[in-house]
């Protein structure tokens, strides 16, 4: 197996090779770019949904979207935006960033990181095919039994098999880049010299680990009871739907954490870069991150103050998550002493990242003010919750996405985002963002309930309802100028260098734009932290290389990775079309089922017999490559 | 004069703040406009929590404003180098201690009043207590008086200024039973039973809603909590014993007639718990139709046509499901039901 290089790199014409080469591909960088593709597709989707809802909310008593047609609206919006946008633009950000910042040449598993990848968007079209196929799931991003499992139509089946398609894809990625990061960082690279996007990487890693397994366990128990009549959530047969909410949010806070610890990693990044100082407190932030790792898994009751668990539970429940902004203030605070001093350059990327700070405090201290139980007595599933949420998952984990977007496109595509149009895109948000969800607090305390298809004429609430429907007009604007953006300067963009801002700190942009498949000709060799920032200073523009130029071990692509993923996607429609709710068990569904999953077991035979050892790329043509790139 | 002008001027940020947030509302419905001692008691840590995180995000803009107008990038600056600071132990312990004390200060009210506000049990409480029972249903509320022995729905009578403890359980799936006017809200879990304490200061109806997704009509699950005096509320439970007096015009006549054979499988009149639909025996008291729509017979005409067209999923069966009513019975029907008064 020792495919020359040459006829693997070469660009082969037509759709089709083009078409087996993205389906193959097991480069982390190259899967990066498919999670991002995955996560804007979904993202769109989810954000057509956004605006569906607000244009039922706009006027009281609307008739736009009733009942359950809203609800699956609304639960749609919710499972794609947390699962199918954020997660995998966590993922792309991921891919293409942890081993270039680390000095590695892939990460640990590349089959394992194509398998997740198609895991995550099979999953995802599992999920969006039910539109087509009977209604869309309607019992809530949070699937609460009993409502879930015995009161709502098929629609759950494809949340449940979706999701958990999906999840497993994420936890393999959770597995693959923590041991990406302990095992392949550079020579020199110490774990405090480690930068902190990589940091949350691993602690966000961590979490996965931890806290996806509880998903997977609820998701099979509301599949059996849904499929074979189980009984784990019905309280008339002895169940209890309270343990599901308990599962689900041992899992779902721990998921916010995993949304929002990358997404301050990213800020940790642009914000140093953009005030050309280096971060401010490093070692606390990094404690900070551990520390909001850590008590992620113990706070997850404070979405269940009012579940009726009794004064106990719930006191010491908010006190721990009290302790939660502790952490959290100190990286404000840091990351507004990484400016003092610095020359701040408002690039679209730290209009984004800047723009975070103060949005981001204001969804933190709504997060205080919701860990007093008493008071969240009046506040729990109510449209201050809503507000909440999205000023923490749209101005903390969007702003920050977007900020690393705009930061590492060029180093993703080669290419900049157009700065003008961008920084149009950013204020559009920014105020679009503010519009919309401001005033939901208030709608909140003023008596609305979330998860409501309409509120009443004489209840006080219209006035807000629209200025809120008006402001997500100003975010669909900016989302419609991203686009256009990416479509313009894909065609016609300005190239860029390796290190594309003129001054970057991390490994990342010690190499050229977009990066060669190998990534590192020479694995560099780490001094400090900021390893490139610091060689500039010291008047080299090359970090010193750990090892002479020699021959780089890549891995062979494969299908197997998408075949695999397409038997469970074909085992979940067998499990989908099983659920007959009461009636006998659908016989032909089950092994429809089992031909699936006798399908992955068959790709993972050929997969572990098949002998493949990769390919090298040779020495003489990484210098003819490096010297192109210069 | 001074001393105690200048004592008041301290408490201004917050007197301002409340004004600021009871503005917004209606009454009877908004949270923000507390009217019983649960409600109270929240708003007030409402308040308080406010207040200290009005002071945090007033420290952070301030600092914020300034850093990224103070060093923002000018002209004729591209070979600046800043210094690279590391950090600094003493800054960090600061913006460390202080939010440890800022929420210590939070956390003891936190802890004390929600002992308090979730006690239903203790003896002082319980003593005085009116005890009413709640069953949540798709899409529905009924109430049971086990003292009194009385049973109603979607409208629940309470005397004023005495604490009532509900207790609450679902006929099918998950609710949440929430006043927001009198106090927080409780999920109300099937195949188990919660407790909320509240006390309504004033004569007068609150709204009351469902607060956790139940389905279809989730969002159309309302209730009414009215309040009325002590001695009208004993009042008010005779004469529900008593129930209401039979029709006495033509019409409404008939429409007995077509109610009992035609609605009397699910819905009750008198106090007895039919379980499938709501009691109907003071409906004419009542202020809403199914809990949200204006009470009137063109809107009980509609309902009973057409249940499902005013919200979705109901139990309730539509005119040809089951019946095959005609407009003119549907209208005699609506006359009964607008005869079932108990006031007398």
């Amino acid at each position: 197996m020792t495919t020359s290089a040459i006829t693997v790199r070469e660009e082969k014409q037509g759709f089709l090779p083009w078409l087996w080469m993205w389906l193959t591909t097991v480069d982390h960088k190259k899967i990066g770019i498919l999670y991002l593709c995955g996560a804007g597709l979904f993202f769109l989707i989810g954000g057509i949904e956004a605006i569906l809802i607000r244009i039922q909310l706009s006027v009281p008593q609307n008739d736009f979207l009733v009942g359950s047609t809203y609800n699956q609206v609304m639960t749609m919006h919710g499972t794609t935006m947390i699962f199918l946008a954020a997660m995998p633009a966590i993922f792309a950000l991921l891919n293409a960033v942890v081993p270039l910042q680390i000095g590695a040449r892939d990460v640990a598993f590349p089959f394992l990181n194509a398998l997740g990848f198609w895991l995550f968007f099979l999953g995802g079209l599992i999920l969006n095919v039910s539109w087509f196929l009977g209604g869309a799931p309607d019992g809530g991003w949070t699937a609460y039994a009993p409502l879930s499992t015995e009161f709502l139509g098929s629609g759950m089946d494809f949340y449940i098999l979706g999701l958990q398609v999906a999840g497993a894809g994420t936890l393999m990625g959770g597995i693959n880049f923590l041991v990406t990061i302990i095992n392949m960082r550079a020579p020199g690279m110490t774990f405090m010299r480690m930068p902190l996007f990589t940091w949350t990487a691993l602690i966000t890693s961590a979490l996965i680990l931890f806290a996806f397994p509880a998903l997977t366990v609820g998701l099979f128990f509301e599949l059996f009871d849904k499929v074979f009549g189980a009984n784990f959530f019905n309280s008339v047969n002895g169940g209890n739907g309270v343990i599901w909410e308990h599962i689900f949010w041992i899992f779902g806070h721990p998921e916010v954490y995993i949304l929002i610890l990358p997404a301050f990693g990213v800020i940790s990044e642009v914000v140093p870069t953009f005030a050309k100082k280096r971060l401010f407190g490093y070692t606390s932030m990094v404690f900070a991150t551990v520390l909001i790792g850590f008590l992620a898994f113990m706070v997850w009751v404070h979405h269940m103050f009012t579940v009726g668990l009794g004064p106990m539970a719930n006191s010491l429940f908010a006190i721990a998550t009290m302790a939660i902004a502790i952490p959290t203030g100190m990286k404000i605070f840091n990351w507004m002493f990484t400016m003092w001093g610095g020359q701040v350059h408002y690039t679209t990327a730290n209009l984004f990242a800047v723009g975070f700070i103060p949005t981001f405090v204001l969804g933190g201290v709504t997060g205080v003010m919701l860990a007093v139980p008493a008071a969240d007595f009046q506040y729990h599933d109510s449209y201050f919750v809503v507000a909440h949420f999205h000023y923490v998952i749209v101005g903390g984990v969007v702003f920050g996405l977007l900020a690393g977007l705009f930061y590492w496109w060029p180093k993703m595509f080669g290419k900049f985002l157009n700065e003008k149009l961008g920084k149009v895109t950013f204020w559009f948000f920014f105020f679009g963002f503010h519009v919309t969800f401001f005033p939901q607090h208030f709608l909140g305390l003023m008596g609305m309930p979330r998860r409501y298809f309409t509120y009443l004429k004489g209840d006080g609430l219209a006035t807000g309802n629209m200025i809120s429907s008006l402001g997500a007009i100003g975010m669909a604007i900016a989302i419609i100028l991203l686009l256009i953006n990416i479509v313009m300067t894909t065609a016609n963009g300005k190239k860029a260098k390796g290190d594309a801002w003129g001054f970057g700190r991390t490994l990342e942009w010690s190499i050229p734009s977009p990066a060669p498949e190998y990534n590192f000709a020479q694995t560099p060799l780490v001094k400090g932290i900021d390893p490139l920032w610091k060689a500039k200073m010291e008047g080299s523009h090359k970090v010193t290389p750990a090892e002479p130029l020699g021959d780089i071990h890549m891995p062979s692509s494969s299908i197997l990775p998408f075949l695999m993923s397409l038997a469970l996607t074909v085992a979940s429609f067998g499990f989908i079309y099983a659920d007959q709710s009461g009636t006998a068990l659908n016989a032909g569904s089950l092994i429809f089922a089992g031909i699936g999953v006798a399908l992955l077991f068959l790709m993972m035979l050929i997969h572990s017999l098949k002998d493949d050892h990769g390919y090298h790329i040779h020495k003489h043509e990484i210098i003819e490559a490096e010297r192109e790139a210069e | 004069m001074k001393k105690k002008w200048q004592h008041l001027l301290r408490f201004l940020p917050l007197v301002a703040l409340m004004a600021l947030l009871s503005a917004c509302g209606k009454e009877g419905v908004s949270a923000l406009k507390p009217m019983g001692d649960e409600a109270h008691e929240e708003a007030k840590l409402m308040i308080l929590s406010i207040a200290i995180m009005v002071i945090v995000v007033l420290v952070v803009g301030i600092i914020f404003t300034y850093v990224v107008i103070k060093f923002r990038k000018r002209k004729n600056q591209e070979e600046y180098i800043p210094r690279q600071v590391e950090g600094s132990a003493v800054l960090e312990v600061i913006w460390t201690v202080i939010p440890i004390i800022l929420l210590a200060i939070l956390a003891v009210p936190t802890v004390a009043k929600t002992f308090s506000v979730s006690d239903t049990t203790s003896k002082s409480v319980k003593k005085d207590a009116l005890v009413i029972n709640v069953t949540a249903n798709q899409f529905w509320w009924e109430f049971e008086y086990p003292d009194q022995k009385i049973v109603t729905g979607e409208e629940v009578v309470i005397p004023k200024g005495q604490d009532v403890i509900f207790k609450l359980t679902s006929k099918d799936t998950t609710h949440a039973f929430w006043v927001p006017a009198l106090g927080g809200k409780v999920d109300v879990n099937p195949g188990q039973t919660t407790q909320l304490k509240l006390e309504a200061d004033k004569e007068g109806t609150y709204s009351g809603r469902c607060a956790e997704l139940c389905g279809a009509s989730h969002a159309l699950m309302y209730f009414n909590v009215k309040a009325v005096s002590k001695a009208d509320f004993k009042s008010w439970v005779s004469e529900m014993k008593a129930g209401p007096s039979d029709p006495t015009s033509v019409s409404a006549k008939q429409g007995q007639e077509l109610f009992k054979n035609n609605c009397m499988s699910c819905h009750a009149v008198g106090n007895k718990d039919a379980g499938i639909a709501p009691n109907l025996t003071n409906f004419a008291d009542r202020q809403n139709i199914a809990g949200f729509l204006d009470h009137n017979k063109k809107n009980l005409e509609k309902w009973i046509w057409d249940p499902q067209a005013e919200k979705p999923g109901a139990t309730m069966p539509k005119r040809g499901a089951n019946n095959n009513l005609s407009k003119d019975q549907i209208q005699q029907i609506a006359d009964y039901l607008f005869t079932l008064s108990v006031k007398q």
